[in-house]
């Protein structure tokens, strides 16, 4: 579904202070499939996780969604196959504060132009599917951290996006939690989308829902399977 | 109802008052003619200047009636001490007018 | 064209909620912006409506004035004078004109005492003005005493008031006939105050005007077309209360878009980077701010002609009386009659809400264009 070919991202090129954060990454990412990158801070991990969604582009390479290339795709339109194609959970939930939980999983959609009745009914059943229906109405700063948790879960899937990408989902959870995640995402992986996690901690490495481990290293691939 | 509908509402209200606000004063001012009648007959009556807006002074009571010399009619130094004075300054409309005049003049013999 | 509409009011919908959330500074913008608002449109709608008034009430004021000075001073002018007048070419009549100021120590207020041309006043009975009624208290048929120029009380009756409709005209105005005048003021019999003249054809005012000004060198003379420019200029654009109050307001504004512009909070950044994050491009974030702007500004504004309409012409400019009264004491009641007209109330949308949205979605520029991936960081 993805494919990523001799991808490159330098930070600052030419400049004194050039950073290359990643070498030149060939990975194919596939749908039904739940695959974790792996790999100590500086490796890379969310450079290669922000190039695969989309969310900047490759100094050199090729990035193909769903057989289309994506690499120069202007702005307006990269943005819309973001929107349409992938879910994201971020590290720091991201939520905007001050603001009620069901609007902030409908918030992604907001631009489409989709009736705001069609879109409150999917963002109230998206959010009873992980059981935080009760808290809709209530902002984001009354939520829990794994009712905020959920409710990120639930905004990255208002556009029924094929793919979910999850930047160390688990840093502020504790065990219980982070089981649970795991869990979800397990399930959305059996509805077939791809999952993409980025983390460090071994227990998202060791979930029954992995299919494949990527090791990365100084913005290298050292392993794979 | 939802909170962009209430505010749209909100501003339509306003929008229609406004377009009251334009209305009503184009009919008032239609009607200018019959309300200022009688100020319209006692300025032919009676051959008035001015309007009575500042009593003031009397540079300010009679705006157009004035120089700016006027207030130092008062005293030599008085540019000014009434404080609508500052406001509604002597037209220099008539100075404009009397100008020519002065430069026209014969030279005493 | 509905999605578009939808779009838009999400975006609408989001932009209420974020401003909703600082409640308080939104409401306090919202005031503040109303209130300058108010102001401008205000004195822009008076002095617009009065020198409307000006202009059509004075239509019929004398069409030429010929007044005295002596030593820089005004002084009677002598009824001689009218010879000189009476036969130049063009002229249709001149008379002479008996006014002068009147202060009245029991209230301290300056009245303008007139005499007629032809008047009902007989001797010892004056007409005066609403205002004069007002401030002492009088009816018709009651008495008012003056003290003449010998030291000496003069008594005369009150016969009318003058209406009250009229009283920006004529509030102060006491018409009282030549005898009481006379023994009122003093003064020699063969001088008056100034001289009316009037013409045949209005076209050649200027030129009779010039022949008396060389007949008469120690004279000024007064035309009807610069009484009414007179009033078209203190109330216009360009007059000195004017620029000063638009001075202000244009300063208010700038302090307003001043705080505006200098920056987005961090909070307001991060906001921004997450709404990239999930999906909004740089043009759904400019309508954001877009519609910030316009929330507050389009709401202000409309609230603030508004309220200035009802305090101009409702209240005829209540909160400014004290300004224009000074230190006077009479002050006319009068309504004034509403003259606005499009390029007014579009000059001032110009000036207020164009300038507040542009410095709402200024600022966001650079937050907006943020590649998406500097969130996650």
């Amino acid at each position: 579904m993805i494919e990523l070919f001799e991808a490159r991202k330098v930070y600052h090129a030419g400049e004194p202070n050039e950073f290359v954060a990643l070498q030149g990454i060939t990975l194919k990412l596939n749908a039904r499939e739940m695959t974790v990158i792996q790999g100590p801070s500086g490796s890379g991990k969310t450079t290669l996780l922000s190039l695969i969604g989309g969310m900047v582009r490759p100094t050199s390479g090729r990035i193909y969604l769903l057989g289309r290339e994506i690499t120069s795709l202007p702005e307006r339109f990269l943005t819309e196959i973001r929107r349409r194609t992938f879910g994201f959970i971020f590290q720091h939930f991201n939520l905007v504060r001050g603001v009620s939980a069901l609007e902030n999983v409908m918030l992604p959609a907001f631009p489409t132009g989709e009736s705001r009745a069609a879109l409150k009914k999917r963002a109230l059943s998206l959010l009873g599917l992980f059981d935080v229906a009760s808290k809709a109405a209530a902002r984001v700063e009354h939520l829990s951290g794994g009712e905020a948790q959920r409710v990120t879960i639930a905004r990255a899937l208002i556009n029924n996006p094929d793919a979910v990408i999850a930047d160390e989902p688990t840093a502020h959870l504790d065990t219980r939690l982070s089981c649970e995640l795991m869990e979800m995402l397990g399930r959305l992986k059996a509805e077939g989308k791809a999952v993409l996690i980025a983390s460090h901690d071994p227990l998202v490495a060791e979930a029954p829902a992995v299919d494949r481990i990527v090791q990365l290293r100084d913005g290298r691939i050292e392993g794979d399977g | 109802m939802r909170k962009s509908s209430l505010f749209l509402l909100g501003w339509a209200v306003l929008v229609l008052l406004a377009g009251v606000m334009i209305v009503h004063a184009a009919v008032r001012s239609r009607a200018a003619e019959s309300s200022l009648s009688e100020e319209i007959r006692l300025v032919r009556e009676l051959d008035l200047t001015d309007l009575c807006l500042v009593t003031e002074a009397s540079y300010t009571r009679h705006l157009s009636l004035t120089d700016l010399f006027t207030a130092f009619q008062d005293h030599p130094t008085a540019l000014e001490h009434f404080p609508s004075g500052s406001l509604l300054p002597p037209s220099d409309i008539t100075r404009r007018a009397n100008g020519p005049l002065d430069r026209t003049a014969k030279k005493h013999p | 064209m509905a999605p578009w509409i939808e779009r838009q009011r999400n975006i609408l919908d989001f932009t209420l909620s974020s401003l909703m959330r600082r409640k308080r500074k939104t409401l306090a913008l919202v005031f503040v912006y109303t209130l300058v608002v108010f102001l401008l449109a205000s004195v822009l709608f008076i002095a617009s409506a009065l020198k409307k008034e000006a202009s059509l009430v004075l239509q019929d004021s004398p069409e030429m004035i010929v007044q005295r000075t002596s030593a820089g001073r005004h002084d009677p002018i002598p009824l001689s004078y009218l010879d000189s007048i009476k036969g130049l070419p063009g002229v249709q009549s001149a008379r002479g004109r008996l006014w002068g100021y009147y202060y009245d120590s029991i209230v301290g207020a300056n009245y303008t005492i007139i005499v007629p041309e032809t008047g009902p006043s007989g001797k010892g009975s004056i007409d005066i003005g609403a205002g004069i009624a007002r401030v002492r208290s009088l009816l018709a048929g009651d008495t008012m005493e003056f003290r003449s120029f010998r030291g000496e009380i003069l008594e005369l009756t009150v016969r009318d008031i003058l209406s009250p409709t009229s009283e920006l005209v004529s509030s102060d105005l006491i018409v009282i006939s030549e005898d009481d005048f006379r023994t009122l003021f003093g003064g020699p019999e063969d001088r008056v105050t100034d001289l009316i003249v009037r013409v045949k054809n209005a076209r050649e005012l200027p030129t009779i005007a010039q022949k008396i000004a060389e007949r008469l060198p120690d004279t000024r003379i007064v035309l009807r077309e610069e009484i009414l420019r007179t009033y078209e200029a203190v109330f216009s654009w360009r007059g000195g209360i004017l620029i000063i109050i638009l001075a202000g307001a244009a300063l208010a504004f700038m302090i307003l878009a001043w705080d505006k512009a200098s920056g987005l909070s961090p909070e307001e950044k991060k906001e921004i980077g997450i709404l990239k994050a999930i999906g909004w491009e740089t043009s759904d974030v400019l309508l954001l701010k877009f519609w910030e702007g316009m929330a507050v500004s389009l709401t202000s504004f409309l609230l603030g002609i508004l309220l200035a309409y009802v305090h101009a012409f409702a209240t005829s400019g209540a909160l400014f009386v004290p300004v224009l009264k000074g230190w006077g004491v009479l002050y006319p009641k009068f309504r004034l009659v509403p003259d606005l007209d499009a390029p007014l109330i579009i000059a001032l949308f110009f000036l207020t809400v164009v300038p507040y949205i542009v410095s709402t979605i200024i600022p966001s520029w650079r937050a907006a264009i943020v590649d998406p991936d500097a969130v996650m960081r």
